[in-house]
């Protein structure tokens, strides 16, 4: 079963990279003195620093290893998640929402939903932010303790406990800066140890038309290699769904539900030193997202065009007969990379876990430090003693990942909730956003039920599909579908659900007075931070730039 | 980052490069006179020895560029 051997030299790279961020934990330690520094790296990093950060938190290695099995799964229909499931909403939350975000000087995205609501709704988004962030976290501790055994054939306790340590230890230390600076090193690391992946498999197999040209002979009625142009009819593409639900459920609310209000990568772009650099933090994020398909989605065709060719001896590995998807990514690193290559693609791996670890964990800790022990617990902590709970609140949420982690073990089930999860907690509280930003009669009871409302229905609906009360074509309005259709159209339906309540609720309740939304609110506002600044340093040319370029790729890969 | 005396986070990421990328140029440079028992697909065009010089090159210009900077 295990894919790839390491060597003597692989085990030293792999050696110094645990090193190396163990050292950049300590050495930033000394730099860490106020809570401002812990929770936000002191609010003064360039764009450059809190774009790269702001995109690898995203980067993990399930998704690197879930999107290249993906991509083997569906075809070429899963760069939506990287172009239209991703582009739109960064360069909106760029342009449109971080005024809001950074010049209310927040310290979380639920302490804006306090500005502009109340308590209670903040309260509800930090639990619910709190739980999803800790579950995540502790799935993916399992999950790489998978990845780790089945194809490295490590030990499932040694893999979890070591990489979990050194997470809790350089996170303790320094915060926030520490995991920027690990997820800025990983995002340089992952380039360079998988995009040579990409590489030597046009190189093996002849060139990118060669690759597309031997998938579509070998499956001429269902398209794995167009984006578009299949999408009218859900039966003639890999990931069986309409363009509808791509546009809706991926491309609008799964998409801006995460990259506009998930905390984990918004908090990336609070930690930018001033306005211009936060709102262009998501801008310069989006040229690197774009570019990630050559990575994740080249090496998935890549591995479809062996395993369809016999004379290569390319074979996904298989689970009780089941094809094992995320095997793909790995069997490409051991077909092409020798001794030292493999422990830079291993390291690369590594470093995309605990970076993704490491992102979790510090998002939690500052969401429960200020928006749930602050808030409710103790409203007149110090300085120093919100610094201390954020450390000890580093400690605590690695313990629950772990427990989480052995939970997942034992129920190997709950891994199918993963999938599930943003769309019970992201896709709900962006419309909760939109709606309180940009309209400036939704009350702050209208806010909180319809939050919830969009969390249960969403719950609700991913349980009824899933103990079979309905069917799932009532919510993919298809006869044929997939989980990831049903994923989208459940986002959009939450959604739904959850801006009708918030309008319904907001007409009938208390509105709060114009003059306590200035600073919250688009249209109540003055908004003047392109004063002076030339229009190509702005950042809406920038996301100009990022949109054409987006529409070209779509258009390329029609 | 800009804080008093911190060194940029373009000298770490330069560092890691430059000695990961030189220990894969290494390592493709022994297997070039010794090659391993198994052969990887494309063995022959010694992909650790380029990539990793490249890798080294990338990582020693960021690593000088960010020290130099942050005297």
């Amino acid at each position: 079963m295990q894919a790839i051997g390491l060597s003597f030299i692989d085990w030293i790279i792999i050696f110094i990279y645990f090193a190396f961020v163990l050292g950049i934990g300590l050495y930033l330690r000394r730099y860490t003195k106020s809570q401002e520094d812990f929770f936000l790296a002191g609010r003064k990093n360039s764009t450059w620093v809190a774009g790269l950060a702001f995109l690898s938190a995203n980067l993990g290695a399930l998704e690197l290893l879930g999107m290249t099995g993906n991509t083997f799964k569906y075809g070429m229909y899963v760069a939506h998640f990287y172009w239209i499931g991703a582009i739109p909403a960064m360069l909106f939350l760029g342009i449109y929402m971080m005024p809001f975000y950074y010049s209310s000087k927040i310290n979380s995205v639920p302490g804006y939903l306090k500005l502009r609501f109340d308590e209670k709704t903040r309260v509800l988004n930090g639990i619910s932010f709190a739980l999803m962030t800790l579950l995540v976290s502790g799935i993916n501790l399992y999950a790489m303790a998978l990845v780790l055994h089945t194809f490295l054939g490590w030990d499932w306790d040694y893999s979890m406990w070591a990489s979990a340590l050194t997470v809790a230890a350089y996170v303790t230390m320094s915060g926030l800066m520490s995991a920027i600076f690990t997820e800025i090193v990983q995002f340089f690391l992952i380039w360079f140890g998988l995009f040579l992946v990409s590489i030597l498999g046009i190189i093996e197999i002849g060139s990118v038309g060669e690759i597309m040209a031997r998938i579509n002979a070998y499956s001429p009625q269902v398209s794995f290699t167009t984006l578009w142009s299949t999408s009218s009819n859900p039966a003639q593409n890999g990931m069986l769904i309409h363009w509808g639900g791509i546009v809706l459920g991926l491309g609008f609310v799964l998409s801006f539900g995460y990259w506009t209000t998930d905390f984990l990568v918004v908090q990336r772009a609070f930690s930018a030193k001033d306005l211009r650099s936060a709102r262009m933090t998501p801008i310069l994020a989006s040229f690197f997202k774009m570019a990630l398909p050559f990575i994740v989605i080249l090496a998935g065709l890549i591995a479809i065009a062996l395993s369809i060719d016999p004379k290569s001896g390319f074979k996904l590995l298989h689970d009780g007969g089941q094809a094992n998807y995320d095997s793909a990514l790995p069997l490409l690193i051991a077909r092409y990379y020798p001794p030292g290559l493999v422990g830079l693609g291993v390291t690369a791996l590594l470093a995309g876990f605990m970076a993704g670890q490491a992102g979790n964990i510090s998002a939690f800790n500052t969401v429960w430090t200020y928006d749930i022990y602050k808030s409710v617990l103790n409203k007149k902590a110090s300085d120093a003693h919100l610094l201390w709970m954020g450390r000890v609140s580093t400690i605590i949420g690695v313990i629950l990942s772990l427990v989480t982690a052995y939970w997942a073990k034992g129920f190997p089930s709950i891994m199918d909730y993963m999938q599930a999860i943003f769309s019970w907690v992201n896709a709900p509280l962006f419309g909760t956003m939109l709606l309180g930003m940009f309209i400036w009669w939704i009350t702050p009871n209208g806010a909180f039920w319809g939050l919830i409302m969009g969390m249960l229905s969403s719950f609700f609906m991913y349980l009824a599909v899933k103990f079979h009360w309905f069917s799932e074509s009532i919510i993919t309005m298809s006869s044929v579908q997939s989980d990831q259709a049903a994923n989208f159209w459940r986002a959009w339906w939450a959604w739904l659900i959850c801006v009708a309540v918030t309008v319904v609720v907001s007409l009938w309740t208390k509105k709060r007075p114009k003059e306590e939304l200035v600073g919250l609110v688009k249209g109540l506002t003055k908004e003047n931070h392109n004063q002076n600044i030339p229009f190509t340093k702005r950042p809406e040319f920038y996301a100009l730039i990022s949109l054409i370029v987006f529409i070209l790729l779509n258009i390329w890969f029609w | 980052m800009s804080e008093q005396g911190m060194k940029p986070i373009w000298y770490f990421v330069g560092l890691i490069l430059m000695v990961i990328g030189g220990i894969v140029f290494c390592s493709g440079i022994f297997q070039f006179f010794h090659p391993p028992a198994v052969k990887t697909t494309l063995a022959e065009i010694h992909a650790n020895i380029w990539w990793g010089a490249l890798m080294t090159v990338f990582g020693t210009g960021m690593y000088f560029t960010a020290k130099k900077k942050s005297k």
